[in-house]
């Protein structure tokens, strides 16, 4: 909740790892991202993004989830 | 003894196949009271002799249906199976359901069914699931693909470390379901309740246990568990909130408590929540999972690096769908149709001889064959179109690809308010409207599915081509493709511009977020798929029975008889023909305001292909001479109210069939209503500013 210049998971490139820091969104969506393991603590991977640019393709907790730009960029990393 | 149990579990965790697997045919298929979520509940009977448990004995079904009542060593069950979940929050349908069912109803037991090879995501439900305190079993499910890939689990340790029995099972191939059958009775039978886990720890086990002891009265009061309300007021959870009705004071300290705990941990309590509840799963795992050699999602990486590659993926995509499509309504799927239909004639053929020669009255036989039988036949033959889309939508979604079809195309349906998964829908509307609107099904929420509901029909559906291919003769010289192209290019921007409206107007705010699971890649099960064909085809031939069949029969006997009730010589004296000639001046601003065009577009409301030989019938000539095409020249005096005609086809509300798939899928009669009244007014609208554009610019 501290960040100063703050990176996101949308700033992944393919490849990338990171370890996620915050999560934000509003109350639905907040509650979803963490429900879909996206806590903070957690690994993720940026697999792919989708050939159209958006969305995104991440692997955490031995699964893969799909979620938007738009939505990723409520989720802080450090890297 | 009877027992309902309950079946929760995450999407793809192959709680469907278990489903299937325990209770074979005996299923029901109904909504959840009072909300539009999907409810399928089933039966089973099952046998005991020593510690052995056998599933579904035919003779027995067959004896319990002749009334009798079942010997002591068999126990009857209801299974319920609750949607497809990842979480107990308060923010989707499905969700608020399955709690509300399982801490309401109070089913015997609850199985969950656990992807075992995805275990870390799967447990995060079972956490939740635990803390409503109800008699539950872990099925871990897709033990023989943890084998293949060389993993061990440990049952034992787990049945410790959750406190309930755990069962490993394969459901796709029966393995392990006599013992979980055995089990979940025993749970029954005993009424075992989970031991109470304690996975928190410091601040966070400090806010828990202060909060279950300040409102153990309310929700005593209430009468649920005050761990589980505990637990959801933990993560500010509002139903709870209101469900408790907690004194003011009460509710200020859970806030007190909660904002400290916040400062404390400087995370969020929702957050907190899920990342006990993470933790405790990866401890859990460290101590029960052996990893093999393997490495994980090995076999769907290496398949996703072709299937959604940057370059390939959307040809090998196109590349599907022009199949799918192909087989639907191409020469596999016409051919199958066409003889279908043939078939469906020649019992219509034969049972008008038999009346014949039975001298039943002329109306009654006019009314059976004419009005019954032909107009039922008729949508009798959408039957193998429905039946072929389904069988490879259902192989696509089974295996998984469907998720990376919604993957690919999500970012173009977004733009006006949908998401990828709306793509099938689409694309299956150029075909037919009552296939494509079914598959909507497949969407996740009601909104969505509505929404492409919507649009759906603005594709140009196949039986409007002979419309099509007639004027074109008759005004276009012949100019066949690009006529076709235009009139389905309109269809395409007449859907991007109701989007964008509807997305503006009607569905904005509570777009779900796109959140998805993309699963592993799995080979469908032919009991799957089947099951699937079984539930699309049957559905329809109900819906062909009631709403159709009432239809059918309202038409015929507007079209046979005159207000006076007499039979009708000739359409123009009938009833429809006086309503025509009533509707006709409505048309007259778009140009075809002529009582056989009024007509045509009455018919085909019916279904389209009566557009052409209602034509036909009124000008009293053959639809493929070239008689015909003098006789629409004189009922569309000018190429602007051809082309006129010709939009207003194009748009206005589909057929009766696809009204009532509409109505079915939308769940809502007036919604249904609502939405081919609007695509009616939308294409009049459009007629006649091209009618008017037109006429000032000369052209008329």
């Amino acid at each position: 909740m501290t960040e100063s210049v703050r990176r996101t998971l949308a700033d992944l490139k393919p490849g990338d790892r990171a370890t996620v820091a915050t999560v934000g969104g509003a109350e639905a969506l907040h509650r979803r991202l963490l429900d879909m393991g996206l806590t903070p603590g957690v690994q993720v991977l940026l697999q792919k993004t989708a050939p159209l640019g958006d969305p995104l393709e991440i692997h955490l907790r031995g699964y893969a989830l799909t979620l938007r730009l738009e939505d990723a960029r409520n989720i802080g990393i450090r890297s | 003894m009877s027992y309902t149990f309950a079946l929760a579990g995450n999407q793809n965790s192959g709680k469907t196949t278990l489903f299937n697997q325990l209770t074979g045919s005996n299923q029901h298929v109904g909504n959840w009271p009072g909300v539009t979520v999907e409810q399928k509940t089933g039966t089973m009977i099952h046998h005991h002799h020593g510690n052995q448990t056998h599933i579904g004995l035919p003779s027995i079904r067959r004896r319990r249906r002749r009334g009798r009542d079942l010997p002591e060593e068999f126990t009857d069950v209801n299974i319920v199976d609750l949607p497809g979940i990842y979480s107990l929050s308060p923010y989707s349908m499905e969700e608020i359901v399955s709690r509300n069912y399982i801490v309401r109803d109070k089913p015997d037991v609850v199985i969950n069914c656990v992807d075992a090879t995805n275990l870390e995501r799967n447990l995060y439900l079972t956490l939740q699931l635990l803390e409503l305190g109800r008699p539950t079993v872990v099925a871990l499910n897709m033990m023989d693909e943890v084998r293949h890939r060389g993993d061990a689990i440990d049952i034992g340790q787990m049945e410790q470390a959750l406190g309930v029995p755990v069962v490993a099972i394969a459901a796709r191939r029966g393995e392990g379901l006599d013992e979980l059958v055995r089990r979940a009775t025993e749970t029954a039978q005993s009424h075992t309740l989970p031991r109470k886990l304690d996975i928190c720890d410091g601040a966070a086990h400090k806010a828990l246990h202060a909060i279950i002891h300040l409102i153990e009265p309310e929700a005593r009061a209430a009468d649920i568990g005050a761990r589980y309300a505990a637990t959801k007021l933990f993560e500010g959870d509002a139903p709870m909130m209101e469900q408790l009705r907690l004194p003011p004071e009460t509710r200020h300290i859970v806030e007190e408590i909660l904002a400290e705990m916040e400062r404390e941990l400087d995370m969020e309590r929702a957050a907190v929540m899920a990342d006990t509840r993470y933790r405790f799963i990866e401890k859990l795992l460290a101590a029960c999972v052996v990893r093999g050699a393997d490495e994980q999602g090995g076999r769907s990486d290496r398949i996703d690096s072709v299937l959604t590659h940057r370059v390939l993926a959307i040809p090998v995509f196109l590349v599907m769908m022009l199949l799918v499509f192909y087989l639907t309504f191409g020469p596999l799927g016409s051919f199958l149709a066409d003889g279908f239909a043939a078939l469906v004639q020649d019992g219509v053929n034969l049972v008008a001889r038999a009346l014949e020669s039975w001298g039943v009255a002329e109306w009654v036989r006019d009314l059976m064959v004419n009005g019954v039988l032909t107009g039922v036949g008729s949508v009798l033959s959408f039957l193998p179109t429905i039946l072929i889309l389904f069988l490879l939508l259902s192989i696509l979604e089974d295996s998984g690809y469907m998720a990376r079809a919604a993957f690919l195309m999500d970012k173009p349906l977004r733009k006006i308010g949908l998401n990828g998964r709306a793509f099938i829908p689409m694309m299956m509307g150029f075909g037919c409207t009552v296939p494509a609107v079914m598959s909507a099904r497949s969407m996740n929420t009601q909104r969505d599915r509505r929404f492409t509901i919507m649009l759906t029909p603005f594709m140009s559906c196949g039986a409007k081509v002979p419309i099509y291919a007639l004027f074109t003769r008759a005004f276009f010289g012949g100019q066949q493709v690009l006529v076709m192209s235009l009139l389905y290019l309109a269809g395409v921007l007449a859907a991007v511009v109701s989007g964008l409206f509807l997305k503006r107007v009607v569905f904005h705010g509570d777009a779900s977020p796109f959140l998805m699971e993309l699963p592993k890649y799995r080979l469908p099960t032919a009991r799957n798929v089947g099951r699937q064909l079984w539930d699309k085809g049957s559905d329809f031939l109900k819906r062909a029975f009631t709403v159709i069949f009432l239809a059918t029969l309202v038409v015929w006997f507007l079209q046979s008889f005159t207000f006076s009730f007499r039979a009708a010589a000739s359409v123009q004296e009938s009833m429809l023909g006086s309503i025509a000639g009533l509707v006709a001046p409505v048309f007259a601003p778009a140009g075809f305001g002529s009582v056989p065009a009024a007509t045509a577009v009455l018919t085909g409301i019916m279904a389209k292909e009566s557009v052409v030989s209602t034509l036909a019938v009124i000008s009293g000539v053959d639809a493929q001479s070239t008689a015909m095409l003098t006789a629409i020249r004189g009922v569309f005096p000018s190429t602007l109210s051809a082309v006129s005609f010709l939009v207003f086809v194009l748009l206005y509300m589909p057929c009766v069939a696809a009204f009532a798939a509409m109505r079915r899928e939308m769940e809502s009669g007036r919604v249904a209503l609502a939405t081919v009244l609007s695509q009616t007014g939308l294409a009049w609208l459009a007629a006649t500013a091209i009618y008017q554009v037109g006429r000032l610019l000369g052209l008329g």
